[in-house]
C-alpha cells in the first residue's frame, strides 16, 4: 500500500512536469509562428484563471446542486454519517458534510477544494446495495479524494488545458475570419507552410492537452484507491464495492458529461468507443486486481 | 573575502534547515497530542451512550441482567485511572457491550425497539470510531517517529531533546474476551 502511494503520487508529479513542458513548447511556437501570440495566451490565461476561481470557490455547491444531493440527517442516514465520521478521524480531516443522491445507482463522490469545507455525497444505491465493508470501502476512497487535495489537482490541471484551449479556439477562429499576420515575412510559400504547420499545432495541442489531464485523473483515482486501502486496512471492501459496481446495470440520472470525471466509478454504463486514454477513470478491473494484491 | 561568503550561505542554509525540520517534529508532535484527544472523545462519547443503552434493554431482559451490571461496572472504571487502565476498561466494554446484543436476539420484542436500534446503530459507530483514532493515533507515532530516527532530522531531534513516542498497543491478554456469565 504505501509504495502504491508513493509511486503515484511521483507519477502525477512527473505528469504535472510533462504538462509544464509541454505548455513551454506550446507558448513558444505560439510565439514563433503567429504574429503577436503572447496577446492571446495572456488573454487565455485571464479567462482559465477566472473559470478556475469559480470552480475554486463554489465548484462543490454548483456540483451537489447538478447531481441534485441532500444533506444526510442524522435520523435517516445515521449508519453512512457514521461511517463517514469514523474515516475522517482515520484520515486525520476535518468531517466532511454528507450528502445523499437519489438514484439507484453505486456510485459517490467527493468535492470541495479545502479540507475544511468539503462534502462527500452519496448515492441512495450505494446505501442500499453495499455492505458495511463496502461502504467503508467507498466512503474511504472518497475521503482520499479530499486528503489528497485531489480536486485542487484537478482545478490547476483545468486552468492549464484551459489556457491550451482557449488560446487555439480564438486563434482558429480569427484564422477563419482572416487578419492574421505571420511574423514570417520571407514569402508566400514558407509563410503557408507555416501557417499550416501553425493550424496544426492548434488543433492538435488541446487534445494532447487533455489527454495529459485524464492520465493525471487517472493516477490520483488509483491513488485515492490506495490511500482509500490504508484507512480502512482492508482493501478487499473497496474491490467488492467495485465488483459490484461493474456489475451495476442501474444509469444515473443526476450525473452529466461535465460531473462525470468526479465520481468513483464513471457513471456512464455504456462501453464508450473511444480508447482508454480518454477516460477519467482507469478500467475497473484494473483497479480491482491493484486492491487484491495490496 | 569570497570564502567570507560562502560560509555565511552556508550557515544561512544551515539554520533555515534547523528552522524547518524543528517546526515539523512540533507539528508532527501536536498531531499525537490531538490523536490521543480524539480516542478520549470518543471514549467519552460512548460512556454517555451505556446508560441509555442500559435503560432500555433493563425492560425487556429477563434473565441475563449480570451483563448489565458487568456493563455499568466496567462503565465506573473509565473515568477513574490512568490511560493504560482506561484502555483496558475500555477494551472490555467493547466485550460487554458484544455480549449485550448478542443477548438482544433473543429478544424479538427489544430488537424492534426503534430507541434500541438507533442506539446499536450510534454504539457500533462510536465502536469504530474509536478504532479509527487509535489507529490515526499510531499513523502520527509512526510519522513523529520516522522523522526522528531519520537522518538528518534525527540529530536536530537529539539537539532539542524529541523523544520517541510508543504505539497504541493492545495487550495479549486483553485480546480474549472476557468471560460473560448469565
Amino acid at each position: 500500500m504505501y509504495s502504491e502511494i508513493s509511486s503515484n503520487k511521483w507519477k502525477s508529479v512527473l505528469l504535472f512536469l510533462a504538462f509544464f513542458i509541454f505548455m513551454g513548447i506550446f507558448i513558444w511556437m505560439i510565439n514563433l509562428f503567429f504574429f503577436q501570440g503572447y496577446v492571446f495566451i495572456i488573454g487565455a490565461t485571464i479567462v482559465a484563471i477566472i473559470f478556475a476561481l469559480i470552480s475554486y470557490y463554489s465548484g462543490d455547491k454548483i456540483v451537489l446542486a447538478m447531481s441534485h444531493a441532500k444533506e444526510a440527517n442524522k435520523k435517516d442516514h445515521a449508519h453512512l454519517i457514521n461511517t463517514v465520521e469514523g474515516l475522517a478521524i482515520a484520515a486525520g480531516i476535518p468531517q466532511p458534510k454528507v450528502y445523499v443522491i437519489p438514484g439507484t445507482q453505486i456510485n459517490a463522490f467527493a468535492c470541495g477544494t479545502m479540507p475544511k469545507k468539503a462534502s462527500v455525497a452519496v448515492t441512495e444505491g450505494a446505501l442500499q446495495k453495499l455492505n458495511r465493508q463496502e461502504l467503508e470501502g467507498v466512503v474511504a476512497h472518497e475521503l482520499s479524494h479530499i486528503k489528497n487535495y485531489d480536486i485542487r489537482v484537478m482545478v490547476l490541471a483545468s486552468v492549464l488545458v484551459g489556457i491550451i484551449v482557449f488560446t487555439s479556439e480564438i486563434m482558429l477562429r480569427s484564422f477563419l475570419f482572416g487578419g492574421m499576420g505571420s511574423n514570417d515575412d520571407r514569402g508566400g510559400r514558407s509563410n503557408l507552410i507555416f501557417i499550416v504547420i501553425g493550424i496544426v499545432l492548434l488543433l492538435l495541442a488541446p487534445i494532447i492537452a487533455q489527454i495529459i489531464k485524464l492520465a493525471i485523473s487517472r493516477k490520483r483515482e488509483y491513488l485515492a484507491d490506495a490511500s482509500g486501502a490504508l484507512l480502512t486496512r482492508y482493501p478487499k471492501g473497496l474491490a467488492d464495492a467495485l465488483k459490484k459496481i461493474k456489475n451495476d446495470t442501474s444509469e444515473l440520472k443526476a450525473a452529466s458529461n461535465a460531473t462525470s470525471h468526479l465520481f468513483i466509478s464513471s457513471p456512464f454504463k455504456k462501453k464508450q468507443w473511444f480508447a482508454s486514454l480518454f477516460a477519467s477513470h482507469p478500467d475497473v478491473n484494473d483497479r480491482i486486481k491493484k486492491l487484491e494484491s495490496m | 573575502m569570497d570564502l567570507v561568503y560562502w560560509i555565511l550561505i552556508i550557515i544561512g542554509i544551515l539554520v533555515l534547515y534547523i528552522i524547518i525540520a524543528y517546526n515539523r517534529l512540533i507539528v508532527l508532535r501536536n498531531r499525537i497530542e490531538n490523536s490521543w484527544s480524539q480516542i478520549d472523545v470518543q471514549l467519552k462519547r460512548r460512556y454517555d451512550l451505556i446508560p441509555n443503552l442500559i435503560n432500555t434493554v433493563k425492560g425487556y431482559v429477563t434473565h441475563e441482567k449480570t451483563v448489565l451490571t458487568e456493563l455499568t461496572k466496567l462503565r465506573s472504571q473509565l473515568v477513574s485511572g490512568s490511560m493504560n487502565q482506561k484502555a483496558k476498561a475500555s477494551n472490555q466494554i467493547t466485550d460487554a457491550l458484544k455480549s449485550i446484543f448478542a443477548v438482544a436476539e433473543n429478544y424479538p420484542q427489544l430488537k424492534a425497539n426503534e430507541n434500541f436500534k438507533m442506539l446499536q446503530e450510534e454504539l457500533s459507530g462510536t465502536e469504530s470510531k474509536i478504532a479509527y483514532a487509535r489507529q490515526f493515533y499510531n499513523d502520527s507515532v509512526m510519522s513523529y517517529n520516522n522523522k526522528i530516527q531519520g537522518f538528518p532530522s534525527n540529530t536536530i531531534a537529539n539537539i532539542f531533546r524529541f523523544n520517541e513516542k510508543e504505539f497504541f498497543k493492545v495487550e495479549e491478554s486483553e485480546k480474549k474476551n472476557i468471560k460473560v456469565e448469565f
